[in-house]
């Protein structure tokens, strides 16, 4: 698939996305729509996993340490034969497995998350897992820009760039806003180049909604000897849905039958103008 | 006296094991020494994780070797490991699902002087309140062993705590009868019951002697395995004996008085339980021994609550 291709596809599934919180009743509409093509270019460009993988000690393995972001990253497993539509129906229904976070009784997701800044360390943990058994598998988490305030953040942030774990990639989805407004006024995310490289990570910048952009950081990342790599994917928050990007008040919200309808028809026109 | 402490029959036994399978990983937060794994980490230094201070991220980089197939062993004080990291234990390892051991190392009140920073006095409850981990009390050398031999072979997660200081022994090389999740029956008794757990067994055994002397009949139970609780052997105490005693280093609230309890009042409520355990406030300073008297969690405590219900039905 070409890169225009993928970026159609990930509006579509920023589609499938909205029919998945319509119908759930709730859902992270801005920061699904944020991480889409993050999680489009590690799934479709990158990582050697599938439904027919998931027991391969080789496989790569993928954390979304920002669980809220949960109903983009089951749209790209969907996508990838994880499961069926059917069963991602009964998202957030009584008794459904694909609940608002991030659990690993669903096929693809490998550890549960939505209790923000555990992610990096578990892949570290990974990661580690991987050298010690001389195993070529590389090990990505998703963060978001708020969550780093988390300070588990930094203590896996250390101990990935003591061990220099080059087969871990962080990629933050540095959209700019959380749920009280923007990250500078809330808690200020400044310098995060310098955080990052002071703590002994390979630091990339990307423009986080355009695929080839991310691409060439992911391959730049896969290239890195010696030291962990972070890509700060400079993202727009509801991004493929004009009225929603950067609006805070998206972070957590179900379309209203007008905004369904017109969200619906703007990624469907933009789907068609990527082609 | 003995002089080992658990925590170096825990290291014997992990090097042991880490021989014979390559995939037991030992992590440490700066606690190598007081964990009494610096033999480990010396002989298996590809076997041995260090992560510095930061118990946090100990116990999630302990989550994620697991998720790979490793078997981590994750040692640190059991202040720490127990509360600081609980959001780590509650999502990495016991949601998640990863086998994980963690090793709550100078546990309960041995710590002493230090004060309560460095006292774990509420980790069974803190811990057992977590769905799909299980939380287990070792008494003495010769159980410890046994219980990290098993856990070093099974893939489920777990807490183990144990004490700072050698205790004294309750089995004996050789007689150390040990079932996974089964109270150890000490002592068989008719009148009263007394259910005690790590550092405490043996000053049950001791106040059941004592008893015996005097006429009441006691039975003794070693509950090592908090969660899963021996249901059984409480339910057999609430209806063999007439009284049950607890007695545990821990808060009075959440710990094992309270599983009791809980099971006693839901089957058998007109069976008396008293359970003798640390305040609910900072203890006292002194060496664990001081601690315990001053309390009365010793064979002494156990007899006069023992007389008190005797007398009282």
């Amino acid at each position: 698939m070409n890169g225009k291709e993928l970026t159609a596809k990930s509006f579509a599934l920023r589609k499938d996305v909205v029919e998945m919180i319509r119908r759930g009743g709730g859902g992270h509409f801005g920061g699904d729509f944020s991480v889409m093509d993050i999680l489009v270019t590690l799934y479709c460009l990158h990582m050697n996993v599938g439904p027919d993988r998931m027991d391969d000690p080789d496989r790569d393995r993928f954390i979304l340490s920002k669980g809220h972001s949960v109903e983009a990253l089951y749209a790209v497993l969907c996508d990838r034969g994880f499961f069926s539509r059917e069963e991602l129906a009964t998202f957030s229904r009584f008794g459904s497995k694909y609940i608002g976070h991030p659990n690993n009784k669903v096929c693809g997701i490998e550890m549960n998350s939505g209790s923000l800044g555990h992610g990096l360390s578990v892949g570290v943990g990974m990661a580690l897992a991987a050298k010690m058994d001389e195993r070529p598998f590389r090990v990505y988490v998703v963060m978001g820009d708020g969550e780093l305030a988390e300070g588990s953040v930094w203590e896996g942030a250390m101990a990935a760039g003591h061990y220099g774990l080059d087969n871990l990639t962080a990629v933050i989805d540095r959209n700019g806003l959380q749920i009280s407004g923007s990250t500078e006024t809330v808690m200020a995310q400044n310098s995060l180049r310098e955080r990052w490289s002071a703590f002994g990570w390979n630091v990339l910048e990307a423009e986080g909604n355009d695929i080839a952009a991310l691409d060439a950081a992911v391959i730049r990342a896969k290239g890195c000897r010696g030291r962990p790599s972070v890509i700060i994917a400079n993202t727009v928050k509801g991004y493929g849905y004009s009225a929603a990007e950067n609006q805070a008040g998206w972070h957590h919200k179900v379309p209203t039958a007008e905004q369904y309808a017109a969200a619906m028809a703007e990624l469907e026109e933009r789907r068609v103008n990527a082609l | 006296m003995n002089t080992v402490p658990n925590r170096q029959i825990i290291c014997d036994v992990l090097m042991e094991r880490a021989a014979v399978d390559r995939d037991v990983v030992v992590l440490c937060s700066d606690s190598r020494g007081s964990a009494s794994l610096t033999a480990f980490a010396d002989a298996y230094p590809a076997q041995f994780v260090e992560v510095g201070i930061a118990e946090q991220s100990l116990v999630s980089i302990a989550a994620g070797l697991a998720s790979c197939g490793k078997r981590p062993f994750a040692a640190s004080p059991a202040s720490f490991l127990s509360t600081r990291s609980l959001e780590q234990v509650k999502v990495d390892v016991a949601y998640s699902g990863t086998n994980v051991k963690l090793i709550g190392i100078s546990g309960g009140i041995s710590y002493g002087a230090l004060g309560m920073t460095h006292h774990s006095a509420q980790d069974i409850a803190a811990i057992s309140a977590i769905p799909g981990i299980r939380v287990y009390l070792p008494s003495d050398r010769f159980q410890t062993r046994l219980l990290i031999q098993a856990l070093a072979q099974d893939d489920k997660p777990a807490y183990i705590r144990v004490g700072r200081n050698p205790v004294e022994d309750v089995y004996t090389q050789g007689d150390c009868p040990f079932a996974m999740d089964r109270a150890t029956l000490l002592r068989e008794g008719g009148d009263v019951s007394v259910i005690a757990c790590g550092e405490m067994v043996h000053a049950a055994r001791e106040a059941g002697e004592m008893l015996a002397g005097k006429g009441i009949s006691t039975r003794v139970l070693d509950m090592y395995c908090l969660k899963p609780i021996d249901r059984e052997a409480v339910l057999r105490a609430a209806y063999e004996t007439k009284g049950i005693i607890t007695i545990e280093e821990h808060s009075p609230y959440g710990g094992m008085g309270a599983m009791v309890s809980q099971i006693v009042a839901g089957t058998r409520p007109v069976v008396p339980v008293r359970s003798l355990a640390l305040p609910d406030a900072p203890v006292v300073t002194g060496a664990s021994k001081e601690v315990f008297d001053h309390y009365g969690l010793n064979a002494r405590g156990i007899i006069n609550l023992a007389e008190e219900l005797i007398r009282g039905v």
